[in-house]
Formats: structure tokens, sequence, C-alpha cells
């Protein structure tokens, strides 16, 4: 590969790709429109691969050629998935079934008109194209600039879009210490969680002795709700190869590994896809732009093990034994993979590598806030409208996230809480909706950035259940090798179970804190250090919850099953029985238009009555 | 160690696979977990012998190998049913209320997260996020995905794959 090559791949490819947005320009374009599917889990798994087939069989069938069907990755609304784009019109279309195919095809492609009752529906009631789309507009797409454009399994798509051309400018316009240079002017911090700046990782490993060094992408994206990573990997899987072998370059390693879940098959085969197509090319392998630089790629699949997201976990587990942590020092930078060193950054950090590069460290550091900069991605989930990907600039506040990106919370409820950093972070309660998100301002009140999810909770959800959650995960999840964390989470756990069940006393909730502290001091890695935090916060913000459950036996939210218990409201009730028949327990009784009556002892608190009655007889007290 | 009860019905012909698959992988660095995988794929499991194979071939402990698959939640030591039935209890599902549909499940099937019914029909694993969360609660039957599912559907999914035997 030189760069003549490279330019003419990204001209040639410009024609079909460089439509792809709103009112886009026809002039000198392959094609007329653009039928963009989301190719992405969330929607893969509501059949868009077999829409996207379906629309290419039609397409073909009635000599459309003017037309071009393709994938992308994801466009960030999951919950309006599958999702299908048609550009340059810039119609959204949401929740597209199989057999909706026929008539997008019949009304839209062929006789211009949009079908009405598929398109997506804005907050404001409004259907409007992609791009005005209110959670759209607020985001600002940097590591996530080429999903929803290009096809994650076209190199030359990527190209187009001025891909490695980073790499290109690196390996013959700059020196190593100029990248890593350019790398720490920007400001970007690892996106992993711990927010350590990349650029210092790079200079460490740089500086430090040995022949070999390698390189590792944390692609173990264990945190439950959060699939940021993913995301990128399935939609713009090239931005993470070009960026690890700029990495490569720059601290001197000729081998890199990307470790990347097992539970992600569409993420590694598009990986694989990728590794190959950049190995055809000679971007991967030896000589890279006929220069002496020589780096190649490999996938190694994690087994499902959430404590391998710890860097020195990670690589113990590629070294392929179990995924314990070691201690630090040496840090990985010294003596890493096979006592080599290595340099290791989250799929996330390395998205934001090859723009930096290409625009300089100002493109970056001039977004997001004085210590904060750049952008960062969530993983939007829980008791929310928008649930999907949303990128956003550093210092948004939580408040536009989740009320103008979000779209607020479903069936009027309150928001209550937002938990972010999965089983190492904390809550977030709904009087800090101000608060600006960043990772000073996250730590400051015991949460912290995480790698990016972002659970919301609403007055339906128990903060002792949520905490108690988390501690199970964690409690299953910790490795084993250190005390504090093995035992010291279980014993926490069995806490939180006492609390749920009514039996615990005010005592218990302070001893539950000093566990929670001790375990934090004495734990040797990142799981054990951060597992007390969803406790923590939770007891700081929603203490008066846990005194309802300790004092009153109560669980305000009416989750905890111990403490509940359901009545029927003799004068609501209307005596239809459908309540005792659905019952699965006989726990009720009561002859034909007569108020019915259960059977505490019986009850098995299903919720299957309550869910049934149509007179709102049923509560839980 | 042995794990499962059931007998052991591996053939020749997965052995002579796994073996030349091992054989390939032996001057690879951290070789390991990426033979087990090869190994869990070819037999849906890891039955006690798979190991021993798989500990000779790469001149490995037994001990280091079993050590390996108890550690990683994806390795087994039981076999799997014809529909793995996956319930996700990741976060955006359980706030949802997936914990209901995997008691459900449990009590339909009388087998816990990890097992398989004696007719090998199914077999229940409480799974991390499988990454739909816009569909959650979200239950996974082999490659058909369920989402936004309520305990009252769960029996007549299972009853769809009972009828197909």
């Amino acid at each position: 590969m030189d760069i003549k090559t490279l330019e003419k791949i990204r001209n040639d490819t410009f024609k079909s790709v460089g439509n792809r947005e709103t009112h886009s320009t026809l002039e000198g374009m392959s094609f007329d429109r653009q039928v963009l599917v989301c190719g992405s889990t969330g929607c893969s798994s509501e059949n868009s691969q077999k829409i996207r087939a379906r629309f290419a069989e039609l397409v073909k069938e009635r000599g459309l050629d003017r037309i071009h069907v393709g994938q992308t990755g994801c466009f960030g609304l999951c919950a309006a998935g599958p999702v299908v784009v048609v550009y340059p019109d810039g119609t959204f279309y949401s929740h597209v079934k199989l057999e909706d195919v026929d008539e997008i095809v019949e009304s839209h492609l062929v006789n211009n008109v949009e079908v009405q009752r598929l398109l997506y529906v804005d907050a404001d009631g409004k259907t409007k194209p992609f791009n005005e789309i209110e959670s759209y507009c607020r985001q600002l797409r940097h590591a996530l600039r080429n999903c929803g454009v290009i096809d994650p399994e076209i190199i030359d798509e990527y190209i187009a879009r001025d891909g490695y051309f980073a790499l290109y400018k690196a390996l013959t316009q700059m020196t190593r210490d100029e990248v890593v240079d350019v790398v720490t002017a920007s400001g970007l911090r690892g996106r992993g969680g711990a927010g350590f700046l990349t650029g210092r990782k790079w200079k460490f490993t740089k500086d430090a002795q040995g022949e070999k060094k390698y390189v590792c992408c944390n692609a173990d994206e264990g945190d439950p709700g959060a699939f940021m990573d993913r995301s990128v990997l399935e939609g713009d899987p090239h931005c993470v190869i070009e960026a690890m072998t700029i990495a490569a370059y720059a601290v001197g390693a000729d081998q890199g590994y990307v470790y990347v879940r097992a539970e992600y098959p569409i993420a590694v085969q598009r990986l694989g896809i990728a590794i190959e197509q950049a190995r055809s090319y000679g971007l991967l392998g030896k000589n890279i732009f006929g220069t002496d630089f020589n780096f190649d790629l490999e996938i190694r699949l994690g087994a499902g093990a959430f404590v391998c997201g710890e860097e020195t976990a990670l690589m113990t587990s590629i070294e392929g034994h179990r995924g314990e942590p070691r201690p630090r020092p040496p840090f990985p930078a010294e003596k890493g993979l096979f006592g080599k060193p290595t340099l290791l950054n989250n799929v996330e950090t390395y998205a934001n590598v090859a723009q930096i590069i290409l625009h300089g460290a100002e493109s970056y550091n001039t977004i997001g806030t004085e210590r904060s900069k750049g952008t960062k991605v969530f993983a939007l989930g829980g008791k929310i409208n928008n649930t999907g990907l949303v990128e956003i600039p550093m210092g948004t506040t939580l408040k536009e996230i989740i009320y103008d990106i979000g779209g607020g919370i479903p069936n009027g409820k309150k928001f209550k809480a937002a938990q972010t950093g999965g089983p190492s972070g904390g809550c977030i309660p709904a009087s800090y909706q101000d608060i600006s998100i960043d990772y000073e301002s996250l730590a400051s009140i015991g949460s912290m950035m995480g790698s990016g999810g972002l659970i919301v909770l609403d007055e339906d959800n128990c903060m002792v259940d949520i905490a108690k959650f988390y501690l199970q995960f964690t409690v299953d999840e910790s490795c084993g090798k250190c005390t504090p964390c093995r035992i010291g989470t279980r014993r926490l756990y069995e806490m939180l179970c006492k609390v749920t069940e009514g039996k615990a006393t005010l005592e218990d909730l302070d001893k539950m804190e000093q566990l929670c502290y001790y375990i934090k001091d004495n734990s040797l890695c990142g799981l054990g250090q951060s597992a007390p935090n969803p406790v923590l916060s939770t007891l700081k913000y929603f203490r008066e919850e846990y005194i309802a459950h300790v004092v009153e036996h109560r669980c305000p939210a009416g989750v905890c099953k111990a403490l509940l218990k359901y009545e029927i409201d003799p004068t609501k009730c209307k005596g239809c029985t459908l309540c005792a028949r659905n019952c699965p327990a006989q726990a009720i009784s009561g002859t034909v238009r007569e108020p019915h009556v259960i059977d505490a002892d019986k009850c098995l608190k299903c919720g299957i009555c309550a869910s049934k009655c149509r007179f709102g007889a049923i509560r839980k007290v | 160690m042995k794990g499962s009860t059931l007998p052991f019905d591996g053939t020749p012909e997965q052995e002579t696979k796994l073996r030349q698959k091992l054989n390939e992988l032996k001057s690879t660095p951290g070789a390991l977990m990426p033979a087990m995988q090869y190994a869990q794929e070819l037999y849906g499991y890891l039955p006690y012998e798979v190991q021993c194979i798989i500990a000779e071939e790469l001149d490995v402990t037994l001990s280091e190998v079993y050590g390996v698959a108890t550690f990683y939640s994806q390795f087994s030591l039981y076999p799997k049913g014809k529909y793995k039935i996956g319930i996700c209890l990741g976060t955006a599902c359980y706030v949802n209320g997936s914990q209901n549909v995997y008691d459900k499940l449990q009590q339909l099937l009388g087998i816990t997260s990890g097992e398989c019914t004696d007719d090998r029909l199914f077999s229940l694993d409480a799974t991390r996020c499988v990454g739909c969360c816009g569909m959650a609660p979200v239950m996974t039957v082999n490659d058909d995905v369920y989402g936004r599912i309520k305990p009252e559907d769960v029996e007549a999914i299972l009853a769809k794959y009972r009828e197909r035997g």
C-alpha cells in the first residue's frame, strides 16, 4: 500500500458513501439513494439482517441500480430498532419489520412517497429527518463518527472517510515522540473507567527497556448494561486497528492483541474481517507504507470473567491462565504480557486516536471541560425512553442526557437515580441531575465515569435491591485471589440480604459501611477496590430507604418481596373472580360478586393478581 | 472433577479433530484458552475425558486445565440442551423485571442456571448482558431472541420448542 493507492481508493469510494447525510448533493455520485440498515447486535436480534437482504433482493429485482442497500453499525437509537435510514432524504424508519420492506421499496424508493406509519416520531410528536431528531442534535459523534455511516465489513468505506490516513501521517511524517506528544496534548484519558492520561501511558511504554513490546486492546466489556465498545467494534472496527497500529509505532511494538468478549459474536466476526482486509492491503504486516515498521494483530476471546477487564488479569488471561490480577508495580508498561512492556487501552480510547493524529491535539482538547477533554460514549439503559448509544461532549449535564437526549422516563414515572460505572460505580440521585458529566465531578459525589454504562432508575426501583444486585454480581465475579474481595463481598451481600428481608438492625448498617471501607482499602485490584461503591453511594444518598427496610420493615418501592404484602381493597373489588382464577398458589378466595381476600400465608407475591385486576383493587402494601 | 454424571459420548472423529487442532496450537503463546474454546465448540462442553486430551497434548497439568475451565463462565463441565435458554440478568434487563422471568423458567424446567434437563432438551443459563438492552428483558433460545418478555409468556415459548422435539 502506498499513499497514491490509498488516495485513489478514498476518492473512488467517496462517490458511493459521500452522500450519506441528509440533503446531500447527488452530483458525481454513484447512487441516487442509499438505504442503510443497522446491522449491530440490537437490531440484528430483531431481524435486521433479513430486512437488509430483502431490500437488496427487491432493489435488484426491480432494476433500481441507482439505489444502494448497505449495512452499517449502530445508529444509537436501539429502542427504535430495527432502524433503516434512507439518504439523501434522511428518512428515519423505526421498528421496521420484514413484511414492511416491500412497502418501503414500492412507496418510497419507486414512487418517492415516504411510508408515514413507519417514520420515527420525535419527542415533540413530529416526524423529521434523521439529523434533526432531538436526541441526535445534542450529540457530538467523535468516537462514533463512522458508526451508522459506513459498512464495517468494507475497508474502502472506512478509507473514504479518511481511514488509515492518520496511520500514514504518523509513520511517514512524525517521529515516535511526536505521536506520543500529540496524544498527550490532546488530553485524551482512558475511557475504560479509571481515566488515566493516555499519552502518559504511551510514554511509559515507549520509554520502557526491551526489544519485544506488545500493544493490547481491552474489549472485554463486562460491565452489565454497557455496550459502547461492542458498538464501536461492530460499527467501525478499522478505527481500532488503525489506532493500535499507530500506538504500536509510537511505543515500539510489533505485535498486538485484541481481547474481546466471546459473548459479542458480531463484533468478533467484523473485527476478524477487518484484520484480514487490513492485512491484504498491507496496512498490517511487514513494512507498512513502505517503512521498516512491522505490526500484526491477533484476536483473543475472553471467556466470561468480569475481572479480566482489569489490565493485569486481562494479560494473565491472554497468556492462557485463570484471569487473576497481579500486584502492581510492576506496571504493564514495564512488565506486562509475557513479561514484556505492554500498552493496554480500551476500545473507545483507541477510537479517538486516529482523528487526533489527523487533525491535531487542538481538535480534541478544545472539546470538554478543563480536565476532562473530548467526548464520552454512554450506553443508556434501564427506565429511559431512548435506550441506546449516545456520545456527548464532556461537561454535558446528567439532566440533558436523560431528558433531552434520552427522552425522559417512560410511563410518566419519576426519575430517581442514575447509575454510572456499573458494579464499580455508584448512584447519582435525582437531586444531582445538574451535575456535569466528567471524571472529577462524578468522583466528587462518590460515583465514577466507568466505562460508560448509564442505567436510569425510576421510583419503582428499590435502591437496596439495586445495591444487592451489583453485589451479587461482584460476589460471582470475584476471582478469589485476595481475601478482602472474596470473603468481604460475600459478607456484604449477606448483610444486604438481611436488609431486604427486614431482618437487619441499624447497627448492621454501620457495620456494612465499615466493611465497605475495609474491602476498598485492602483489595488487590480494581474489582475489589470499587465493589463496595454501589453500597456506599446508595447508603449515602438513599439512607432513608435502608432505614425504611430496617425499622419499618417496608420497601418503599415495593420491590423486596419478603417485605411485600398484597391486599384487596373491598370497596373496589367487584368479585369478578379473575384474580382467584389466575392465582398460581390458590391464595385468593371469595364468592362471585363479593369482595375477595388474599391469604397472606399462601401468597407467593408474584403480583399476577394485581396485573390481572381490571378495577385496580389489588395493591401492594 | 468429573462434573457431569451423564455418560461421555464423544466420537473418534471428534478426538482426531481435537488432537489435530491442539497440534496446530502448540506453538502459539497462551494456547490453552483458544484450545479449550475450540474443544467446547466441538463437544458442546468440556467433559473430563476432553480435559485429559487437552492437558496431554499441550503438555500442561490436568489441574491447570480444570482451573481454567472452572474460572471462566463460558466453559461448562455439563452438557448443554438441544435448546439453550439464556435469560439476561444484566442491569437493563434486571431493572425491567428479568428476575421474575428467570424464576418462572426455573420453576417450569425444574433446573437452575448451568444445568440441563434430563431429556437433554433444555439447558438454562442466567447470562450477563447480551447487548440488546433496547429489548429488555431479553431471553434467548439458541439463536432466537425474545424481547420485552413477561413471566406469563414463558410457558408458550417453551411449548413451541417442545413440540419441535
